[in-house]
């Protein structure tokens, strides 16, 4: 019996040790992707930022203007964008992002669902949602080209009513070990945020000097797709930074589990090994005994 | 020496400009706009075109992609798509991208994609100009 279970704490040790390079090389391969998607969000943060600031300073200070991107509509279906991963192991990654979506959802009529990677894709389709449009295998390396197909889709569905609000649902990168799932309101201009209201007290008087050439409407038209999209860029290039860090995590706890797996099953062995032997001479001993 | 403002250029891929400078000239949808010191507080959309940065009494020239410019009093930002120094033009694949969109043009009749060729087309045209424009 000793001998058996030898046998099989040893098969275990070696399946457990190859599970274990595998998780290694996959820790060591979305640590080097990681690298790169932060260098990659490094440089687009200020273009994210700056586009944002200024959308948010022209919407306050061109109160007063009928637009249809600025004018919230009854709302009768919401279309969500929701950016996950196309592969999984990556910890919660996946699973937090459409959660946070989920429970921002109203009824299933309601919603509209424009899956941004295979596993959220997956998600909504088995489950029936209404899916206005998928991207899938662009989570890992984002161009801006990617955005503004998928920011072309959504403005189109809000122009047609097809969809009379659009959320973005997205991962923050905070840090490697920190990244928070957020929602963000693009359609129509959410202008009561606190910033705005900042804005307002301070731009009053100034603001009213400001001049849109050819005409605020005009200028609006233009920048509003414009800052949808490169709030979906931002949105993916944080997404993917995450998805590498959620990824690296994961698979260095999962690393470290084999290791402590490995310990304790090659305790295990070396116990039953001294058993087995102490049990042969015992034998044995047992036997020149009885000769005797 | 003549005054300065503060310019900053970004595109999606990096900051392609941020410093103090004399004068700018912009192309916007309603035409050529120079913009010195004190200019007053404006927002406009950008063409396709050549830009002009004027700093210490020298001009460099290069070539911007549709953006939106918006001006206040001390600073300028620019926002676009892409801006490019002469240098940097890579003019083998703006050539080969004109080839590519005037065959387009040529080829296809009433669809929606004639739009994506033209915006090519004057994308391409625009790098060549700005290479060649700094060769001489």
């Amino acid at each position: 019996m000793a001998a058996l279970g030898m046998q099989d704490i040893k098969r275990r040790i070696r399946s457990v040790n190859s599970t274990k390079q595998i998780t290694k090389a996959m820790e060591l391969v979305s640590s080097a992707k990681l690298r790169k998607a932060r260098e990659k969000l490094q440089k687009t943060r200020p273009y994210f930022e700056t586009i944002g600031k200024t959308i948010e300073e022209i919407a306050t200070s061109t109160k007063g203007i009928q637009h249809e991107f600025l004018n919230p509509r009854e709302i009768k279906k919401v279309g969500y964008i929701i950016i996950t991963a196309d592969r999984g192991l990556c910890g919660g990654y996946n699973t937090n992002v459409i959660k946070t979506g989920l429970s921002h959802m109203e009824e299933k009529e309601r919603v509209s669902v424009i899956a941004i990677g295979q596993k959220g894709r997956d998600f909504f389709r088995k489950r029936n949602y209404d899916l206005d449009g998928e991207f899938v295998q662009i989570s890992e390396n984002p161009t801006f080209t990617h955005a503004q197909s998928i920011a072309k889709l959504a403005i189109e569905l809000y122009k047609q009513e097809l969809v009379d609000e659009i959320q973005l649902v997205y991962t923050e990168f905070i840090s490697t070990i920190n990244q928070k799932p957020k929602i963000l309101k693009l359609l129509p201009l959410d202008m009561a945020t606190d910033t705005a209201k900042e804005n307002e007290e301070k731009d009053k008087g100034y603001s009213e000097f400001m001049s849109y050439e050819p005409s605020p409407e005009a200028v609006l038209s233009y920048l509003v797709p414009k800052y949808v999209e490169s709030m979906i860029y931002g949105a993916l290039m944080e997404s993917s930074a995450s998805e590498q860090g959620a990824r690296r995590v994961a698979m260095e706890s999962a690393t470290d589990n084999a290791t402590d797996m490995i310990d304790k099953l090659q305790l295990q062995y070396n116990r039953a090994r001294q058993a087995s032997i102490t049990q042969e001479i015992a034998e044995i001993v047992g036997g020149a005994e009885a000769l005797k | 020496m003549a005054s300065k403002f503060h310019l900053e250029i970004v595109t999606p891929d990096r900051v392609f400009y941020d410093d103090e400078v004399e004068m700018v000239v912009l192309r916007t949808i309603t035409g050529d706009v120079g913009i010195l010191k004190g200019h007053m507080s404006m927002v406009s959309p950008l063409k396709i075109g050549k830009m002009k940065i004027k700093k210490d009494g020298e001009i460099r020239e290069a070539a911007i992609t549709e953006g939106f410019v918006k001006v206040e009093e001390g600073k300028t930002i620019v926002i676009s798509d892409a801006a490019e120094w002469p240098q940097e033009i890579d003019v083998e694949r703006a050539e080969a991208a004109r080839e590519r969109a005037e065959k387009r043009l040529e080829s296809s009749k009433e669809n929606t994609d004639t739009v994506r060729a033209e915006i090519a087309l004057k994308k391409a045209i625009n790098r060549i100009e700005v290479y060649q424009s700094k060769k001489k």
